[in-house]
């Protein structure tokens, strides 16, 4: 590999902008929401599952992947269970179990519960369940990547206020959790149990009236900083900024349903366009208002436009193959085949695994890994000593644990 | 550069939402301050509490009458700026404020954006920001930090940040609450040190409070003195003012004692001129015989250590005179915990060195997560002996508390409380372990949950399965003058210690332990607690102090353990120990070395000098 190909530390100003990592997963749950083929949808989370073991670091927020995986589970085991008790609308000859049927009332017609269990319906759950599971995941890896409040700091001007809420709740949270913790301790100073449900409710109240005075006192210091200095504005202005950001927000809304769902594709992306574009106008025009400059903001580099085109170009190519392979990226669950891996598709989700090479390596300090030596350099091969909560590399990383039927 | 203008502070309602240390004023919290402080001065606002130190400190940066609420009369001007017409936002260029507790003062979560977020309020150019924040962090010795999150900073550490984030914009006035009151002396050499570069290298005007005069009444180029609620400001040389100030440092009352004139107000200054008085207590005591063995004042009679003690720091006579009648509040307390069950009051635990330790720990390591807290700690507490628990920021001293008081579970070795009982804290239920330890943790008020006084000793007595009325009469002893019907919020930061160190005592354990106690105690608590330890202590109590506080240290402690990384780096008597290392050595030692001398009181003593001399005319 050579030198100028190899990728550099992450330091501020040189790490990726989180928008790339953002627009990268949503890249890949575009993708994910055109299949249903379980291969894919493997793929998909073995491609996500890379990125963020190769480039995460050791902050609080990349811990939150681990839950993003089990939440995906949570929900195939959900999806699973409904199929397997309240039956299926897929009609199905493999029966597995037949479950007694519990005799329900007219006016519940097509409601079921219990009978016959058949295999076409639990692999149709199954694989409506990966997609759901896969989509989660995607988002996961965004927000296991990109630091929140860095995304927050390059909102346009006139969301600041928004963003500074944000990233005060963030800070708040943890030092609750501390006055929780630190308070049921008291608890035993008093000889009070310290533990059980009880002994949280009762800490309540201290622990409210200690956050409230936190956040008196912060407001006294961002006050006495220059926290909400502001420009005089006309009001015209004002009207016009609230108008072309609201519209652009709908506008916005409606385009993401339509490019989701599966009929309306075609008008979808013009809607989202200019819903976009008027409420960036908006934005821009009720940054008038602010007086505030940026310290050292994101920027935007090659390598953020590399990561977040790979994970466009997954999206496309699920999208375009969606016009070429039905059959293949919706397996069919009647009558029962295994599903094919169709080779072109595939190929195309891989692209997506280029941010685990294009972006910044994390620094030495922040890493997941507590072992002092110095990493092990740039590179797809992440060392055996990391952190074990992170999915083993490669193909073998899946959230999925049933093997789909072949 | 500050100018008040006949300013005076009225609070509506008795309660006053106030912060801090101004809710036992009297409704006018400030009364007709009138004075400028010139530019380019290191600024001390020296007071006993309750005098509107906080407040006078609010109105400089606009906080108070604006955020606070209340009425401010006459006028206060910070650079030609008049703050009736300026809101605390329009005086961020000109002054930066840093509070009591630099975690509320943070607004982002890493130390480069903490640098920059007021100037990015004030809409600097980007390339100014960052020349800025780079000078910044050299300035102040963080740029191996500039990445970190803030919560991972040590308490010194965050304390430079918080004064960096403010000093970024170019203020010329800085304000500051009680900087170093939760520094290690270390931490607050460091913070003073930055503060006295700033007056020096860019003119910088600081107008800052603290407690600690100890630390930094040596740095002042003026003292703004408040002596008592209600009485006129005085803007002065420190020298003159400390001559008259109800609260000193030691070096001044020593120099008070000896009468040295004008007032040394560093220890090297005092040492300049202590050659006389080495010589007279060399000649009033054999100096070799005290330099090895205990402090003499300590154990043979509480009277006659308390009253000194309670003198010499600037306490009221009134509260002395008390001590001597025997029906003073000290009196009180020691017959409450005199009269204690038999399962404390154990036959062994009467005979001196020989009895069984109150608590012993043995290798005591304590792991969390992979930080390795506490490792191979050894500690016997005997009863009657009080132990200083010493170190910086983070060295395990609170951990060993809460390892003492089960909070924690030991990784490895043990840890026995209840003395021949021997029970293990972390498998004893908190109920039975109260009858035998007690903690009183930093912040006191973690312990209180009641609205009302009475409540919290009626919860207490509930709690200990004590007689109704123990605690309300340990709350008699303690804290003279309390009504029922106050809400422990209200209480200023000694009565709040007090109080729970009463709720605690309810239970008469026989162990007591103390993180931090004098944090925010102006000097008169302060000796009011030193009377309480002794206190306790002469009634066989076994008492650990996890303390800052050198000189509280060397007043009431008789062995010190010093922690560093978790191990115990130094065991032993508290001449011995305080003596060989500067960092812990309080004022009179350093004064007054070679031989071992402690405290004001010890020296007052061996000179057998009248105690009215700590009273101010």
């Amino acid at each position: 590999m050579n030198g100028w190909l190899r990728a550099p530390e992450a330091r501020r100003g040189l790490d990726l902008h989180p928008g790339a990592w953002w627009l990268w997963a949503l890249g890949l749950a575009t993708a994910a929401s055109r299949t249903t083929n379980p291969l894919l949808l493997m793929l998909l989370c073995a491609v996500a599952g890379y990125v963020v073991a190769a480039r995460r670091t050791n902050a609080p927020w990349a811990r939150s992947y681990t839950v993003f995986l089990k939440l995906g589970l949570v929900v195939l085991v959900i999806r699973l269970f409904f199929a397997f008790f309240l039956g299926s609308p897929v009609p199905g000859s493999h029966v597995l179990v037949t479950m007694p049927e519990v005799p329900l009332p007219d006016w519940a017609q097509g409601v079921r519960v219990g009978g016959r269990v058949t295999a076409e319906g639990l692999m149709f759950a199954l694989y409506d369940g990966m997609k759901l599971a896969t989509l989660l995941i995607c988002v996961g890896a965004a927000n296991a990547l990109a630091n929140p409040a860095r995304l927050l700091k390059s909102l346009p001007g006139a969301l600041y206020e928004a963003g500074v809420a944000v990233v005060v709740a963030m800070t708040f949270a943890p030092n609750l959790v501390a006055d929780v913790r630190r308070l049921r301790a008291a608890r035993r100073l008093r000889g009070r149990a310290d533990k059980g449900l009880r002994s949280v409710l009762q800490v309540g109240l201290p622990v409210l009236e200690g956050a409230l005075e936190r956040s008196v006192a912060l407001a006294a210091a961002m006050d006495a900083r220059g926290y909400g200095r502001s420009a005089e504005v006309p009001r015209a202005v004002r009207r016009m900024t609230a108008l072309l950001t609201l519209g652009g927000l709908l506008g916005v809304c409606a385009g993401s349903y339509a490019l989701l769902s599966v009929q309306g594709a075609e008008y979808g992306l013009p809607v989202l366009l200019a819903g976009a574009v008027l409420a960036l106008a908006g934005l821009r025009l009720g940054g008038r208002r602010a007086v505030r400059t940026r310290y050292r903001p994101e920027l935007w580099g090659v390598r953020a436009w590399l990561t977040a085109a790979s994970g466009a170009a997954a999206g496309v190519v699920m999208v375009a193959a969606g016009g070429a392979f039905p059959e293949a990226l919706h397996p069919p669950a009647v009558p029962l085949t295994a599903p094919e891996l169709p080779l072109w598709p595939a190929a195309g989700l891989l692209i997506g695994l280029l941010p685990a090479f294009a972006a910044p390596v994390p620094g030495a300090g922040a890493r997941p890994a507590t072992n002092p030596a110095p990493g092990p350099g740039p590179g797809p091969a992440p060392p055996p000593a990391r952190a074990p909560a992170r999915p083993p590399a490669g193909s073998a990383s899946s959230p999925v644990p049933e093997e789909p039927a072949k | 550069m500050i100018r008040f203008d006949q300013v005076s502070v009225r609070y509506d309602g008795p309660a006053g939402a106030t912060p801090g240390e101004d809710v036992h004023a009297p409704q006018l919290a400030l009364r007709e301050v009138d004075l400028e402080i010139p530019e380019g001065e290191l600024c001390l606002l020296v007071g006993p509490s309750g005098v509107g130190k906080s407040t006078l400190l609010g109105t400089v940066s606009g906080l108070v009458p604006h955020f606070t609420g209340g009425t401010l009369h006459g006028r206060v001007t910070v650079a030609g700026r008049d703050t009736r017409t300026h809101k605390p936002r329009e005086l961020a260029d000109v002054v930066g404020t840093v509070g009591q507790d630099p975690l509320a003062h943070f607004v982002t979560d890493t130390v480069e954006d903490e640098l920059a977020y007021g100037m990015e309020s004030l809409g600097l150019p980007p390339a100014t920001m960052r020349r800025r924040v780079e000078e910044t962090l050299d300035l102040l010795g963080l740029n191996d930090l500039r990445d970190r999150p803030i919560a991972t900073l040590s308490g010194g550490q965050q304390q430079r940040v918080a004064i960096g984030s403010v000093l970024t914009p170019h203020p010329r006035v800085l304000v500051l609450d009680e900087p170093t009151s939760a520094l290690d002396p270390g931490a607050a050499e460091e913070v003073l040190a930055v503060l006295q570069r700033l007056v020096h290298d860019l003119g910088t005007t600081v107008l800052m409070a603290e407690h600690r005069l100890e630390r930094v009444v040596h740095y002042a180029d003026q003292v703004l003195l408040l002596p008592e609620p209600g009485a006129p400001a005085r803007l002065g040389d420190p020298a003159d003012l400390m001559a008259v100030s109800p609260v000193q440092p030691p070096v001044v009352a020593l120099g008070r004692l000896a009468g040295w004139s004008p007032l040394p107000l560093s220890v090297r200054d005092a040492r300049r001129r202590a050659g006389p008085l080495r010589d007279r207590l060399a000649d009033v005591s054999g100096d070799g015989a005290r330099g090895t063995g205990p402090r003499p004042a300590v154990t043979p009679g509480v009277e006659e250590a308390d009253a000194p003690a309670a003198s010499a720091t600037g306490g009221d006579a009134h509260g002395e005179r008390e001590l001597h009648d025997g029906t003073g509040p000290l009196a009180r307390l020691r017959a409450r915990v005199r009269s204690r069950p038999p399962h404390t009051a154990r036959p062994s635990a009467e005979d001196g060195t020989a009895a069984t330790p109150t608590a012993q720990i043995r290798g005591l390591t304590l792991r969390r997560g992979d930080i390795t807290a506490l490792h191979g700690v050894d500690l016997a507490l005997r009863p009657g002996e009080t132990i200083a628990l010493m170190g910086r920021n983070g060295a395990g001293k609170s951990t060993l508390l809460g390892t003492l008081m089960g909070v924690h579970a030991p990784t490895a070795g043990t840890v026995t409380v209840g003395g021949a009982e021997r029970l293990t804290p972390s498998r004893t239920h908190p109920r039975q372990l109260l009858r035998h330890a007690g903690l009183v943790p930093q912040e006191p008020r973690d312990l209180l949950y009641a609205d009302t006084v009475a409540g919290e000793c009626a919860a207490a007595d509930t709690d200990a399965g004590a007689e109704p009325g123990t605690c309300r009469g340990l709350v008699a002893a303690l804290l003279p003058g309390v009504a029922d019907g106050m809400h422990p919020r209200d209480l200023s930061e000694g009565q709040r210690l007090a109080l729970a160190l009463a709720v605690i005592l309810t239970a008469r354990p026989e162990l007591i332990l103390l993180d931090e106690p004098t944090r925010g105690l102006d000097y008169a608590a302060k000796s009011r607690l030193v009377g309480i330890l002794r206190t306790l202590a002469g009634e066989r109590h076994s008492i650990v102090l996890a303390t800052h506080d050198v000189e509280l240290a060397a007043e009431v402690a008789d062995r010190v353990v010093i922690l560093a990384q978790g191990e115990t780096v130094a065991d032993g008597p508290v001449a011995e120990v305080v003596t060989s290392s500067p960092a812990f050595a309080p004022q009179v030692a350093k004064i007054l070395a070679p031989a071992r001398w402690l405290t004001v009181p010890q020296v007052r003593s061996a000179l057998g000098a009248p105690d009215a001399q700590g009273a101010p005319e």
